[in-house]
């Protein structure tokens, strides 16, 4: 796999985010795909690779776009889908499969148009074992494990708070975040209950938008007027479509599996991370995320977060624009920490990390379901 | 519980058995005969090692309460505040289900409490497996 042959070249989220009643989930993918292309100056003739994930497909894209392609992917496993087609891009252009690809994401998930509900059907295993004892989407599914979490390492929900109102002083510094009022604990603590331990404001947006970004080798990323964005190591796994059968309440063996295989691959230790997203659907996910992908051990994350170490002038800010729970989040979030990733090592994010180089990109499909790892960095190899 | 409009599983060919099982007041679980791995949810081959010698077993019924969120939102055939719970079987498989016989609130859903299974007809051909607080 690629250390540092693979670049980004061109990325950019659709122009506007929040409710975008005028643009169907397909119009999404398409102004986000022309605002990348436009960020690097190409054209849909010279992109032969393309990717995206349900509910679209590329073959969706590339019709709908003009591009004839090499190389298509549509790995649809939920949010962290795009830090697989990142993984599968980077592998492609140096197999020589494609030399230019294009992974896009729309998703009108507050507006919902273009974009029908998807029912979990009676005949899978969902259907038969999860779905007739009341779950009903993800708020009432990725938060079953957390108990167990909880009472194993004696974190209270006053820290899991503490991760919401951390993320929101990132927000406060982000003109496209949706939410921007500084919340205290208390203000977490007393929002509306949704599924217990998870209160409103321990839980993610619900939005429109869309991203995209442009793949190319790292010895042609310099003929690009943007700064290129390194692929230094990726990884990928999956669990159980069922939170019920994971193996372990406390940890994701999906994180276990893709955060690891992308650190080896990299050639780097937690030390030389700069910057970090961490897919936070809901507040307990970054602190399984610091423990999984090794930052700490485990029971140390809610502490480390509450501790403000996570948090503005912190040793390892962590979802620097605010993440799911308050800069936007249609559904499948995982483009939206990669393209701030991508903002971070080109120097350009609202809230930037001075002198950073390394960018750690993590992402979750469905209930801990699936997992991404994207390592990024802006030194030239 | 009264459960109209609940959604409902439909058994497949390598599920049916279970159902079949519910239906008689049996919790089945499968058990391999080449390691002895018990598992669920049900298919006609062992999870660990791939062997297709696997044998239909009984459970005990007998679990503990191992996690769960108490749900606030309106759901078909729910009402809200109720509890969505995964209990770990004596057996060692987990399983998603609900808790009954119960206050559904934190200081009544205690996580390891003992809790046992019950069976409640929903149509004529499936019934679901509930637990409740153990008896003894």
């Amino acid at each position: 796999m690629p250390h540092n042959t693979v670049a980004v070249v061109g990325a950019a989220e659709t122009t506007r985010l929040g409710v975008i009643p005028e643009l169907s989930q397909l119009g999404l993918h398409a102004d986000a795909a022309i605002n990348a292309m436009a960020d690097c100056g190409l054209k849909p003739k010279d992109i032969d690779g393309i990717a995206c994930a349900a509910n679209e497909t590329p073959v969706n894209l590339a019709h709908y776009l003009g591009i004839t392609p090499t190389w298509i992917d549509g790995t649809a496993v939920g949010g962290c889908s795009f830090m697989i087609h990142v993984r599968h891009a980077a592998a492609a252009i140096e197999a020589g499969l494609a030399k230019t690809i294009l992974i896009t994401h729309g998703e009108s998930g507050k507006s919902r148009v273009g974009n029908p509900a998807r029912a979990v059907h009676p005949q899978s295993l969902n259907g038969q074992f999860e779905q007739p004892f009341g779950p009903m989407g993800p708020p009432s599914m990725f938060t079953i494990p957390v108990l167990r979490y909880m009472k194993t390492y004696g974190v209270t929900a006053e820290q899991i708070a503490q991760v919401a109102v951390v993320q929101r002083e990132w927000a406060s510094k982000n003109p496209r975040a949706t939410f921007r009022n500084l919340i205290t604990t208390d203000d977490v603590l007393n929002s509306r209950m949704i599924a217990y331990p998870f209160r409103l404001l321990m839980c993610c947006l619900v939005t429109d938008g869309g991203g995209a970004l442009i793949l190319t080798s790292a010895e042609r990323a310099k003929d690009f007027p943007t700064k290129p964005v390194y692929i230094l190591g990726t990884g990928e796994s999956a669990e159980t479509p069922m939170v019920s059968q994971m193996e372990d309440f406390t940890s994701s063996r999906a994180f276990r599996v893709a955060g690891p295989t992308a650190f080896k691959e990299a050639g780097i230790t937690h030390k030389d991370v700069d910057h970090l997203m961490i897919y936070d659907a809901f507040a307990h996910l970054p602190i399984y995320g610091l423990e999984d992908l090794g930052f700490l051990p485990k029971g140390e994350a809610a502490g480390f977060i509450a501790g403000r170490n996570t948090a503005p002038g912190g040793s390892l800010p962590l979802n620097t624009n605010g993440g799911g729970l308050s800069y936007m989040h249609s559904g499948m979030y995982g483009m939206y920490a990669l393209q701030e990733s991508v903002r971070q090592m080109r120097g350009i994010a609202p809230a930037q990390i001075p002198d950073a180089k390394i960018s750690v990109c993590h992402g979750v499909g469905g209930m801990f379901a699936a997992s991404g790892t994207i390592i990024f960095s802006n030194q030239a190899p | 519980m009264a459960t109209p409009g609940r959604a409902l599983p439909q058994p497949t060919p390598e599920t049916q058995h279970f159902w079949d099982g519910t239906k008689a007041n049996e919790l089945l679980l499968q058990r391999c005969d080449e390691c002895s791995k018990v598992y669920f949810p049900p298919r006609p081959f062992c999870p660990v090692c791939a062997s297709r010698k696997v044998s239909v077993t009984k459970a005990s019924g007998k679990a503990v309460l191992y996690s769960y969120v108490i749900h606030h939102r309106p759901v078909p055939g729910f009402t809200p505040p109720y509890a969505i719970a995964v209990v770990e079987l004596a057996e060692g498989p987990r399983m998603m289900t609900n808790i009954v016989e119960c206050e559904q609130t934190p200081e009544a859903l205690v996580l390891d409490m003992p809790v046992e299974v019950v069976f409640e007809p929903q149509t004529d051909t499936i019934t679901l497996p509930f637990f409740r607080p153990a008896k003894g």
